[in-house]
């Protein structure tokens, strides 16, 4: 990131202010009477990159949509940077302001240009002026290397582009922690790698990331730990140099032999 | 060289295909006949029996109003075909007659320049807020939205303190009522009817039932009563010292009943609005107004345009029915001056209700258009 762009004022890069970025402590969640997590325990540390993986149905999706409550937990607790998310709506709002999250299906709206996808947010939510977001704007679309896209409609982009106007559309809220729920599955081939470098910088730089995804080359590449899951449950984590090379538990085997050829 | 056989196990292309232009297709008036009204035998078909019916009523129809009218009549006998002694057409003469009656209803007439300016600024604000390219649209939604009604309603029921006599709603009647009722209807009916659609989703169960309620309700009974209802039942709920004036009462009727169709026109957006737009609403940590407003609601409400203004016509039409109540709307004028002992005939209904029918079909029509052109304007990249 040039020194220059941190000069603009909303631009602080936003820091953790506790060591443990993010604590779940005996946490289950069922849907109805069905069981879909079950005694999560999991810390993820400041700069921590963590990727989870997993058969569908395991779980892997619902567990970081609870980290921003889109998903509401019923049993034990979750801590994000010191804020334990509770029913109260002010926590919730404070969370989601520092929280990014990237979805498989992108969900950029339609109805505005690429710009107005990313000035929305600050503007509104962080009271930011409007020449103030349209500047931090271009300067997350730049690094995605799309800055002439920013007066086109979400419709007319591809996907991989899309998706990484969703990644910037996260950046421009100056997230402490960035959630990614299968951010490549939904691509065509050719444009995965075009996401994944763009996740790869973020992590690079020392973002605190939450990745759902099955791109075994972007875990070994950037993961700090390697989140199996499967029936709900957390059934191993590792390095990933350790995770691919030694499995320890049948399932983790099974799954890892299913997806690597 | 052709370039790939069928045979060919293996392939490598050498060199890139020209784009080329497609095969230039015939045309002209008769093969488009061919091709688009004689297609097959039902589609022929289809045409003799469209062009036959049109052949058989249209000269009639233009014979009878535009040929051999009378356009200028002092009472029923100046359209009389036996008096006059050849055939006679539509009587517009009785229209002429009329036409203050049917434009002011019973407003006095010293007083009717105040409606001519109501209907003036009416039309400047609907036209500054529907026109795309008129500048300064946020002042045109205030002026429409604020400053007409405000001065709208004091021009029409006056203000001694000003100079403007006082004219009672009673005297209001023809078209300015039918505006009126269907104008307030409209503006009212949009917004409580997406507070209700919105109220009928809600997570909170008091909002929900009460929407429900009412929409249910609403619509589970007839307009005309409704406008019962609203005549009877609503001066209960008000102050013993205040006595709602009747045409309010309507209004408020009116204003409710499309409320809760409008309620479920933009319930059926909302639910077309996939859950990845909240859940990216609310991932960046939007409330729910800010959710709604900048989000979901112009999805939403682009999406059901049509049934949106399939109920503004609706609207429209059925503000007919306040003559139930006592209250003179457009077409109850005309249908008042039909009984008007100088114009006694049995050909005048003709005349006067083929003039109504225009009249609604134009305003109608109006509406249609103009949502199918917003339809259109609003496509244009944005797709999804």
């Amino acid at each position: 990131m040039s020194s220059s762009v941190h000069a603009l004022k909303g631009m602080k890069p936003a820091t953790l202010t506790h060591e443990n970025a993010i604590e779940i402590t005996g946490m289950n969640k069922w849907y109805g009477s069905f069981h879909v997590l079950r005694d999560i325990n999991l810390t993820v540390k400041r700069g921590e990159r963590v990727v989870i993986c997993g058969p569908s149905g395991s779980g892997k999706s619902t567990l970081i949509r609870c980290i921003n409550r889109l998903e509401e937990h019923q049993k034990g607790s979750i801590i994000v940077d010191g804020t334990e998310l509770t029913a109260d709506v002010k926590k919730i709002d404070e969370i989601r302001r520092d929280v990014g999250m990237v979805f498989q299906h992108f969900n950029l709206f339609p109805h505005l240009t690429i710009l107005e996808n990313l000035t929305l947010a600050p503007i509104w939510v962080k009271k930011m002026p409007k020449k103030e977001a349209e500047e931090i704007a271009m300067h997350y679309l730049t690094r995605v290397k799309i800055p002439e896209q920013a007066s086109k409609f979400p419709g007319q982009l591809s996907g991989g582009q899309q998706q990484r106007v969703a990644i910037a559309r996260s950046l421009c809220m100056s997230p402490k922690i960035m959630l990614f729920d299968e951010p490549t599955s939904a691509l065509d081939p050719e444009m995965v790698k075009e996401v994944l470098d763009t996740m790869v910088t973020l992590a690079q730089e020392g973002m605190t990331m939450i990745c759902v995804t099955h791109e075994m080359g972007f875990a070994r590449q950037v993961a700090s730990r390697v989140i199996f899951m499967d029936q709900g449950q957390i059934v191993e984590v590792n390095t990933p140099d350790e995770f691919f090379k030694n499995p320890q538990h049948e399932r983790t085997k099974l799954f890892l032999s299913q997806i690597l050829h | 060289m052709t370039d790939l056989m069928s045979s060919d196990i293996h392939f490598v292309r050498a060199s890139v295909l020209e784009e080329q232009r497609p095969p230039t297709r015939l045309s002209g008036p008769l093969l488009w006949m061919r091709e688009n009204l004689f297609s097959s035998w039902l589609n022929s078909l289809l045409t003799l029996v469209f062009v036959s019916g049109v052949a058989w009523v249209l000269p009639d129809l233009i014979h009878f109003t535009l040929v051999i009218p009378v356009w200028v009549a002092g009472s029923s006998k100046d359209c009389s075909a036996e008096l006059l002694g050849h055939p006679v057409g539509a009587c517009w003469g009785f229209v002429n007659a009329h036409f203050g009656y049917f434009l002011y209803g019973q407003y006095p007439d010293s007083e009717r320049w105040r409606v001519d300016i109501y209907y003036g600024l009416e039309a400047f604000g609907i036209f500054w807020i529907l026109y795309p390219k008129a500048p300064f649209k946020g002042a045109g939604l205030a002026f429409f939205f604020l400053v007409f009604p405000i001065v709208g309603f004091t021009l029409l029921s006056g203000m001694p303190s000003i100079g403007l006599r006082t004219v009672q709603t009673h005297f209001w009647g023809g078209f300015l009522v039918t505006i009126v009722i269907s104008t307030v209807g409209i503006v009212a009916s949009l917004p409580i009817g997406i507070l209700l659609a919105l109220g009928r989703r809600s997570a909170m169960p008091i909002a929900r039932l009460v929407s429900v309620i009412m929409i249910e309700f609403v619509r589970g009974v007839p307009l005309i009563t409704v406008l019962f209802m609203a005549n009877v039942m609503f001066p209960l709920f008000v102050p013993d010292g205040w006595r709602p004036d009747s045409l309010l009462r309507v209004l408020v009727g009116v204003g409710l009943f499309s409320a809760a169709y409008m309620a479920e026109a933009v319930r059926g957006g909302l639910q077309a609005i996939p859950r990845g737009q909240y859940e990216a609403a609310q991932a960046l940590g939007l409330g729910y107004w800010q959710m709604m407003i900048k989000i979901i609601l112009p999805q939403a409400l682009k999406i059901v345009i049509p049934n949106i203004v399939n109920n503004f016509i609706g609207l429209f039409k059925d503000t007919t029915l306040v003559a139930i109540v006592g209250i003179f709307d457009f077409l109850r004028t005309i249908q008042a001056s039909l009984a008007d002992p100088n114009w006694r005939s049995s050909t005048m209904p003709l005349a006067a209700y083929i003039f109504a029918a225009l009249v609604y079909f134009i305003f109608c029509y109006g509406m249609a258009s103009y949502s199918l052109a917003m339809e259109r304007r609003l496509q244009t990249g944005n797709r999804h």
